[in-house]
């Protein structure tokens, strides 16, 4: 395959195998296993907005595997400052780099980088476009959580307009005929072309602002951030903001194994009360940030992860 | 109501050149746009617009004497005059008859109307490229940023 800019870039097929890679890479991403299986290739780190799970992930991803990273650096300090093309940067990069890991403000940009490069491109992130493997670390949590994809109730909440993470998670567990419940204020809900697209593939959506009422039946519950940058207007930003701040004393009805998650970082929409609790999922859910780039660096390079993993690695 | 005849006669017939009719009313402006039909051309240009029509109630037609649109030039009016007629003359004679192709993908035609779409940045130098999703009705998206385009606004954005 090329790189991975958007989620359709994956069959569910696939999607699977990379988690089961994933799985098996599990000790070598906690470092309690080394396995270098990317030695000798070089990821090019080109982040041109400020990331720090996305971008650190990939670096640690890389070196668990025994390969090296070049970054871009400060964005105010490189030759996109001078006016340089994407194109130009990344004709550079393709030739210092085997991969490329890329966060962008435009959209469109890892498209256009992928049709500028020889080497595959990772989206990290194209403005309010794609966010890729941060879907593939989501499907990777939930099914280590529930042993699978399939048939799962998935509550979506917060800022559901503005936020990528939640546009790819939404058309990614629509493959996998998850149940989709939408909580959001009036302001911040899933954008019509959006819903309107995951109807057309068959999803089963649900759209409430009340999102206490839908929590006691549901098997994830995915909080995001209400984004104050997305608010030219501070009085529209007040009248969100906080709409949603889930507490452990809101947990009492839910269903046992029903797991929280959160791309961080929070603000006040997780209550620290949560943390504690057997449902708190979102700091693993960073480490598996990890383990999925892990498996994807594996599988764009075309590099098999070995059935053995403990077997093929040395103890560190 | 004029007869089609009747306003195909409001400018001569033209000794050589090209013919495009049942261009939809109001878009004859775009289409020399989109052809690139300027205050530098030369060659006679007629005009017609917002005349009857059988067919499409009001149109508009557009005579180019001593130039014959390519096959390339014509699928670039796919966006705005999909219907269009288009016929060569040739000493006063109609010597050919062309149709207007919808390819899969429109390339450096119009700009994306994604305003952060990487592709507005004039210095990158990569093509502009639509894929048409659907034929009817008209649907394109953009190969770089995925985003549907609204037509209404594309034909603002001819390159």
């Amino acid at each position: 395959m090329g790189g991975l800019i958007t989620m359709d870039d994956l069959t569910n097929e696939e999607i699977i195998a990379i988690l089961d890679d994933a799985e098996r890479l599990l000790p070598v991403a906690k470092g309690e296993l080394y396995l270098p299986l990317l030695q000798g290739r070089i990821l090019g780190n080109l982040f041109f907005e400020p990331s720090t799970r996305t971008r650190m992930s990939f670096e640690t991803a890389m070196k668990r595997l025994g390969g090296d990273v070049v970054n871009l650096g400060d964005v105010k300090t490189s030759s996109v400052v001078k006016g340089e093309t994407l194109f130009d940067t990344i004709q550079m990069v393709d030739g210092y780099t085997d991969i490329i890991a890329m966060r962008h403000p435009r959209q469109g940009a890892a498209q256009y980088a992928q049709d500028s490069a020889r080497v595959p491109i990772l989206n990290g992130g194209d403005g309010a476009g794609h966010h890729p493997t941060q879907t593939m670390l989501d499907l990777f949590t939930i099914r280590q959580a529930h042993g699978k994809l399939d048939g799962l109730k998935v509550v979506l909440a917060g800022d559901l307009r503005y936020g990528r993470t939640v546009h790819s998670l939404s058309h990614a567990l629509t493959r996998f005929d998850c149940e989709l419940v939408f909580a959001s204020p009036e302001l911040l809900r899933m954008p019509r072309d959006i819903v309107a697209d995951l109807s057309a593939h068959g999803a089963k959506i649900t759209e409430t602002e009340d999102l206490y009422s839908m929590m006691n039946d549901a098997d994830v519950i995915y909080m995001t951030r209400i984004q104050k940058e997305r608010f030219s207007d501070e009085d529209e930003y007040a009248k969100v903001a906080g709409a949603y701040k889930l507490h452990s004393n809101d947990l009492n009805d839910v269903k046992a194994d029903m797991i929280i998650m959160h791309p961080l970082p929070r603000v006040d929409e997780i209550h620290p009360s949560v943390d504690a609790t057997r449902h708190a999922r979102y700091f693993e859910q960073a480490f598996n940030g990890v383990v999925a780039r892990m498996a994807l660096l594996c599988k764009l390079l075309g590099v098999s992860v070995p059935k053995n993993v403990e077997k093929e690695g040395s103890a560190l | 109501m004029m007869s089609n005849e009747h306003s195909m006669r409001r400018v001569t017939a033209i000794r050589n050149g090209t013919v495009i009719d049942h261009i939809p009313q109001g878009h004859a402006l775009t289409v020399l746009e989109m052809l690139g039909i300027n205050d530098k051309t030369s060659v006679p240009v007629s005009l017609v617009m917002n005349v009857p029509s059988k067919k499409m109630g009001s149109k508009d037609i557009i005579k180019v004497e001593d130039r014959e649109l390519t096959q390339g030039e014509l699928d670039r009016l796919a966006l705005v005059a999909p219907d269009a007629h288009v016929a060569i003359i040739r000493a006063y004679t109609v010597a050919e008859k062309m149709t207007i192709n919808l390819g899969e993908e429109v390339v450096n035609v119009v700009r994306c109307t994604m305003s952060n779409c990487i592709t507005s940045n004039p210095r990158e130098p990569l093509p502009h490229r639509l894929k048409v999703i659907s034929r009817f009705p008209l649907q394109l998206r953009c190969h770089y940023c995925g985003r549907t385009q609204n037509l209404v606004e594309l034909v603002k954005n001819v390159i």
